[in-house]
């Protein structure tokens, strides 16, 4: 099949599956066990995307202290906790991802 | 509330820290995408036609291995199957407005986007910039930006522009800077190669920016059950192929959640 064929059919679903239910609730009222339903779509899906980041390292899950990822995601929570400013949580994130893969490579 | 150009700044703001991992992603697809062959008009027609970043870097893979042509259509669909979760839970909130904006925004509709304008939407619609500390901001305080972010105060009396909920200004400026910076750096990964060394963990940040937003989110026990089901079950779920393995720990996280309201 033609490279761009499958480009432009690709790009065409995943546009209609951002739209879908953007489109379908133009003129209909959601459904509000649906509504009740959809708000825990933020939390379940952020969770979903950060825990194997951090839980897992080259392949195999790691939840013990010297999983510099595991640590350094510990401590951006608390910051995100505390403070609930992105950037701060960022770059202490990183800085403490930093530091403990440096303190990991002199062993 | 605040004015469309207020949110609008915001929105672009608050994907400046996320964009430090996005860098890095789009430079590397650059890179694999030429490496699989693929010509470069063809490689960056993918980020504008497409704009999903972890069903491009698949698509290079499936490219350079000459798999069937509905095969690799079937997959990269899969892949971006997620999105349609954030349709349903972003759709309330776009409900009244006109239908260019909501097939413009559906465009633009990624994890990162979503994540930062469902969060802009449960902040309410006062201003971000009169409740949170800014301060950090300082460093990018050149003349022109504090022009454009300090006038709309100082327009005196409120026009109706200012009146009505204007998030989907934050939405779009959220949207085109993270489209923005796809594009270039993509087109960066194409033709230079990457230019970060790998052993930067900049990856990292992509994570740190959904743990910044995760957590403040989390006020109540259904909440956070939703997240520890959702958080659990996408580890023990990650080699479920064609990233179903999130689709699947999200949806148990949303049950999770509802089971734990019904009950409480």
């Amino acid at each position: 099949m033609n490279v761009w064929l499958i480009i432009i059919v690709t790009g065409i679903i995943t546009y209609a599956i951002r739209l879908s239910f953007i489109f379908l609730f133009e003129h209909k009222d959601i459904p509000p066990t649906l509504q009740r339903w959809l708000k825990y779509v933020p939390p379940a899906v952020f969770a979903a995307i950060i825990f194997p980041e951090i839980f897992v390292r080259d392949g195999s899950v790691d939840g013990s202290p010297g999983n510099p990822r595991l640590v350094a995601g510990l401590i951006a929570a608390l910051v995100a906790w505390r403070t609930k400013n992105v950037l701060l949580t960022i770059l202490t994130g990183m800085a403490a991802l930093l530091i403990l893969q440096a303190i990991l490579n002199q062993f | 509330m605040s004015s469309p150009r207020l949110e609008f700044i915001s929105g672009i703001k608050a994907q400046l820290p996320i964009l430090i991992g996005v860098i890095p992603f789009g430079m590397i697809y650059g890179v694999l995408a030429s490496d699989a062959g693929l010509s470069i008009g063809v490689a960056q027609s993918m980020s504008f036609i497409i704009f999903a970043g972890s069903s491009q870097i698949v698509a290079t893979q499936l490219f350079g291995a000459s798999v069937n042509g509905l095969v690799i259509i079937l997959t990269l669909s899969v892949i971006n199957l997620r999105h349609m979760l954030y349709s349903a839970s972003i759709s309330p909130n776009l409900k009244p407005l006109r239908p260019l904006w909501k097939w413009s925004l559906a465009y633009l509709l990624t994890d990162e986007a979503y994540a930062l304008t469902i969060t802009r939407y449960q902040e309410g619609e006062q201003p971000t910039e009169s409740r949170t500390d800014n301060r950090h901001w300082f460093f990018l305080l050149t003349d022109e930006a504090y022009a454009l972010t300090i006038t709309p105060d100082q327009e005196g009396e409120p026009s109706t522009e200012n009146t009505k909920d204007n998030r989907h200004w934050f939405f779009l400026g959220t949207g085109l800077a993270l489209w923005l910076t796809w594009q270039l750096s993509t087109a960066a990964g194409i033709f230079l190669g990457v230019i970060i060394p790998d052993n930067w963990p900049l990856d990292f940040t992509i994570a740190l920016t959904f743990i910044a937003l995760l957590v403040p989110m989390l006020r109540d026990r259904a909440g956070l059950a939703a997240a520890l089901v959702a958080g659990v079950l996408a580890v023990l779920t990650l080699n479920v192929p064609l990233k179903l393995g999130l689709v699947i720990a999200t949806l148990a996280g949303i049950i999770a959640g509802v089971l734990v309201e019904t009950k409480s």
